[in-house]
């Protein structure tokens, strides 16, 4: 089975995140940068699936600084096999419609059976890549999965995806794309000597330039402004009658604060 | 000259580091209070190539640079002490010089099942009569046939009732003190080879250290490292490289002292305000970091040295000796900076300060380190 | 030129979520200032009756796309019908809500549309006569603004955001059919099974809400009633040291210095003090809400909202008052 994974280069989420004083980004100095973590659930999955069918081959695909070749070299040394690096400074373009136009430019000439996204970069938040993907490349997705089973004849896929109210279970007839939710394996470590036998591998570069993209290329957002979150207000006790003090206090979570 | 690292060794660290906060921490605590190995983990620390990280890839290795080691060696400490202990002996105690004097023979039976973890390898030199006095050894092995019997009493060795593989220093020429000494590898379930007490530490408690007795213990003579008379030179090179692994044992104990008072003193309120708005703490956590630096630094260096194939003893005493005073002091400190609470059990730096003091003990004393350096500077 | 703003409706067995209704007033408040019509997409089997109540909310037209091949989701038959009525309505903004199905309908729409799409929004802002959208992004620890460049715009909105408007029963929609032929043939993927999500509460670590009690909880036993509000809530309940040394909950459920850092949307702390090795665990929580009998405890220092009273009183009155909001929906 030929098998496909997107991967980010994002920082890790134990950074301190500060927005420049002019609000034109965030300050990157400082920042260690790793493999998004969900894109990690991504490539555990291929592995295995591919650990599971023999004459398998799991290729990563990620768009990035010349420096996410480290986490490109983190997902071979978990065991992917071959990988290509769309190099591209201007990576965190928070427009993941525009971002998945450039990736189904590489993808489309590749051999592909299954797609595995993680369902959102942890820098932007945006869980658009995956579906959008799937879309410019014709194949049905089931999104958010917590369970992946490749049924034997390798011709359909067996996925539970989490929504609010439900857990659903979805067939879905390959090729198609799948984003990998928490929960859906455990990431192995990647061994050392996996690490030095990655070093080693050849990595496909391709200028973004060089994607040859027409109009889906281009941009779809305009990034106006970056900001700090608004700082925690005074908080307000309330004493009186309990029934009435209750009825305030849940109305005021539910309408102000919003998290009911 | 860069102090950047390279795109593996950063990889290596995070590797490292994600295992020691996911595995190692949370039962850090657990392990000390109990006085039990970790074995788990070490199997998994095995299985990732990291106990035989220097041993080439032929036996089963990594074939990585001591930088990497020492990198990932501070990482493991952060988390767990004693684990790093343990992962510095097998690799630079054991797995080193069986690389460096060993057989074809010996490299291919031992090397491995060591760098895979399979096996577990232990050091023992220190004896009742010989500490620092390394050549007042009095354990014996005596040519009898085929066999070496090996008759005595050896203590305080990490791992010893763990080991699968012992490197043992006996004496084959009392009367040619440290140059009658020669280094034997013992396996467990030889005859006469029996583990004694285990001993009760105040520090690195998941680490086992213990008492092994040899009574007649017939050791074939195939399983001699190096030649006979050699034992004081292979122990000496040996616990240079051994250095390096402790010197990165305490700058990740330090390591972890300074993250740990630097959060503290940062949620702790006293007298209105956040106890990391006083300068006095703030001079505190600045000169901790400060060592802290110059020891992983220092550390750094005497592995780049070891790499190069030079001399190193120089540089890995240094870092020891620096890199365990500051593992001391960084613990005083950071209980200091918790105050009362870093008394108790509860807080993370009670076990960093029980933890550090062995750091100024073993594989050398300061002491020790002190007189490698001033041989090195007084020599021509 | 008129605008038009259309609303892709999610509903589940039949019944339109509220999330639905948040996108419906936000899409009449946008209207009122950029000018335009409000449309509404209802998709499912079996929905058509309740085609006529999304005009309560604001919405002029409803589209309806009725057809048991549209009872559960399936990707590529929504995008089609979704993309079929933008073809015949032609709005300028598509919004849809960013539950499980939005966050994996509008990528698939904006790629097919060849339009770009917002996320996740928290704020919208009409700065002259453009849209400008708010956004969070580094799981909220900065926000970003930014205008979707393309023709339409495509937006999610995060649930439990936007203000709901006064429903008016009096205002009626026109309602419409969706022609249906050709666009339901590719149905790629079928829902097998559905079940309730897990009854299992989530772990402290991971929850969205959590209930904590400390020594004031006074026995073991006494957590039922925070158990019960947990329930309800879909929380985890957590604990102070005090309650784990005292033996009443296990250490994994630990909420401070020596135990675990939580970070959810609602930290309710019931018969906990503030003192600050608990706070230390949970002061990164969104909105803190404390329950204690004694007005000078810490917690009230740093607490959003801190009610003064004893908690075996003022918890169970909680969970019948959140019962009762909940059920008015």
């Amino acid at each position: 089975m030929n098998l496909v994974v997107c991967v980010k280069h994002v920082p890790d989420t134990e950074s301190r995140i500060r927005v420049k004083g002019d609000g034109t980004g965030i300050v990157t100095e400082g920042l260690n940068f790793v493999v998004n973590p969900y894109d990690e659930f991504a490539v555990e999955e291929a592995i295995r699936i591919k650990e599971r069918i023999p004459g398998s081959k799991v290729i990563v695909v990620t768009i990035g600084p010349e420096d996410a070749t480290k986490s490109i070299r983190t997902c071979l040394a978990m065991g992917a096999d071959d990988a290509v690096h769309v190099v591209d400074g201007d990576f965190q373009r928070f427009d993941g419609v525009a971002t998945a136009a450039m990736l189904a430019a590489v993808i489309k000439d590749l051999q592909f059976d299954l797609i595995i996204c993680g369902k959102q970069a942890v820098d932007d938040d945006c869980a658009q890549v995956g579906p959008a993907l799937a879309e410019f490349l014709g194949i049905p997705d089931v999104s958010v999965v917590t369970k992946l089973d490749v049924a034997a004849d390798a011709k359909k896929i067996t996925a539970v995806r989490e929504t609010e109210a439900a857990r659903e279970t979805v067939e879905c007839s390959l090729p198609a794309l799948v984003t990998a939710q928490k929960g859906l394996n455990e990431p192995r470590y990647p061994s050392l000597p996996a690490i030095m036998k990655a070093k080693k591998t050849a990595i496909k570069t391709v200028p973004a330039a060089e994607l040859g993209l027409g109009p889906d290329g281009a941009p779809r957002v305009e990034v106006l402004k970056f900001a700090e979150p608004p700082a925690r207000k005074a908080g307000r006790v309330l004493e009186g009658e309990p029934r009435q003090v209750v009825k305030q206090v849940v109305t005021l979570l539910v309408e102000e604060a919003r998290v009911l | 000259m860069e102090f950047d690292l390279k795109e593996h060794q950063q990889m290596i660290k995070e590797t490292a580091r994600d295992f020691a906060e996911k595995e190692l921490k949370p039962v850090a605590s657990k392990l000390d209070e109990e006085a039990s190995f970790p074995t788990e983990n070490v199997k998994k620390l095995g299985e990732l190539g990291f106990m035989g990280m220097m041993v080439p890839e032929e036996f089963g290795g990594a074939g990585l640079d001591s930088v990497s080691y020492a990198i990932a060696v501070e990482e493991i400490s952060r988390g767990c002490a004693s684990t790093g202990v343990i992962m510095s002996v097998n690799n630079s105690l054991v797995c080193q010089p069986i690389l460096e004097w060993g057989t074809p023979e010996q490299k291919q039976k031992f090397l491995p099942d060591l760098a895979k973890g399979k096996k577990l390898g232990a050091f023992s030199l220190t004896e009742p009569e010989a500490g620092s006095d390394a050549g007042n050894i009095q354990t014996t092995a005596v040519l009898a046939g085929d066999n070496y019997v090996i008759n005595g009493t050896k203590i305080f060795v990490t791992s010893g009732a763990k080991a699968d593989v012992v490197l043992l220093f006996a004496s084959t020429d009392k009367t040619l003190k440290a140059k009658g000494l020669t280094a034997f590898l013992v396996e467990k379930g030889m005859p006469g080879f029996k583990i004694g007490k285990k001993e009760n530490k105040m520090g690195i408690r998941a680490s086992d250290t213990s008492e092994l007795i040899f009574e007649d213990c017939k050791v074939p003579k195939a399983n001699m490292l190096g030649q006979p008379g050699q034992g004081f030179k292979i122990a000496m090179r040996t616990l240079d490289g051994g250095r390096i692994g402790i010197a990165a044992q305490a700058v990740g104990i330090a390591q972890a002292c300074l993250e740990a008072a630097v959060k503290y003193s940062k949620e702790r309120k006293q007298f209105g305000k956040p106890i990391c708005e006083f300068q006095a703490i703030q001079w505190m956590l600045a000169d901790m970091a400060v060592e802290v630096d110059a020891a992983r630094f220092l550390t750094l260096r005497a592995a780049y040295t070891k790499d190069k194939g030079v001399s190193y003893s120089k540089e890995a005493a240094m870092a020891k000796l620096f890199a365990s005073g500051t593992a001391v002091k960084s613990a005083i400190n950071a209980v200091q900076v918790h105050g009362g609470y870093g008394y108790m059990k509860e807080y993370d730096v009670e076990r960093y300060f029980r933890d550090a003091k062995i750091t100024e003990i073993y594989e050398g004393t300061s002491e020790v380190q002190r007189l490698v350096i001033a041989a090195s500077l007084l020599k021509a | 030129m008129a605008r038009g703003i259309l609303v892709v409706c999610e509903q589940r067995e039949g019944e339109i979520k509220r999330a639905t209704h948040e996108a419906l007033s936000e899409a009449s408040r946008l209207a009122a200032a950029l000018g335009g019509e409000v449309a509404a997409l209802l998709i499912g089997d079996k929905v058509k009756a309740k085609a006529a109540s999304l005009a309560a909310f604001g919405a002029k037209k409803v589209f309806v796309a009725d057809d048991a091949r549209l009872g559960g989701y399936a990707v590529e038959a929504y995008t089609n019908v979704a993309k079929k009525v933008c073809d015949d309505f032609r709005p300028d903004f598509i919004l849809l809500p960013a539950t499980a199905l939005g966050k994996d309908l509008a990528p698939r729409l904006a790629a097919r549309l060849g339009a770009g799409l917002a996320s996740d929004v928290i704020r919208t802002e009409v700065t002259d006569g453009s849209l400008v959208l708010t956004r969070p992004i580094f799981a909220g620890k900065a926000l970003l603004s930014l205008k979707v460049t393309s023709q339409p715009q495509v937006i999610t909105l995060r649930p439990k955001v936007m203000a709901l408007a006064e429903p008016d029963a009096a205002l009626t929609a026109d309602v419409q059919d969706v022609a249906l032929a050709g666009l339901l043939d590719t149905i790629r993927t079928t829902i097998t099974k559905t079940e309730k999500a897990t009854t299992g509460r989530p772990d402290v670590s991971e929850a969205d809400i959590i209930i904590s009690g400390g020594r004031g909880i006074k026995a073991p036993e006494n957590f039922k009633i925070l158990e019960e509000l947990a329930d309800l809530l879909g929380a985890a309940v957590g604990a102070s040291r005090a309650a784990v040394d005292a033996g009443w909950r296990d250490h994994q459920d630990q909420v401070g210095q020596t135990g675990k850092t939580v970070t959810p949307n609602l930290y309710i702390a019931c018969g906990i003090s503030g003192a600050i090795q608990h706070l230390a665990g949970m002061l990164s929580s969104k909105c803190i809400v404390a329950i204690n009998k004694d007005s000078e405890a810490p917690i009230f220092q740093v607490c959003d909202y801190g009610i003064v009273g004893d908690l075996f009183e003022i918890l169970p009155l909680f969970t019948e008052e959140y019962r009762t909001v909940k059920s008015r929906g």
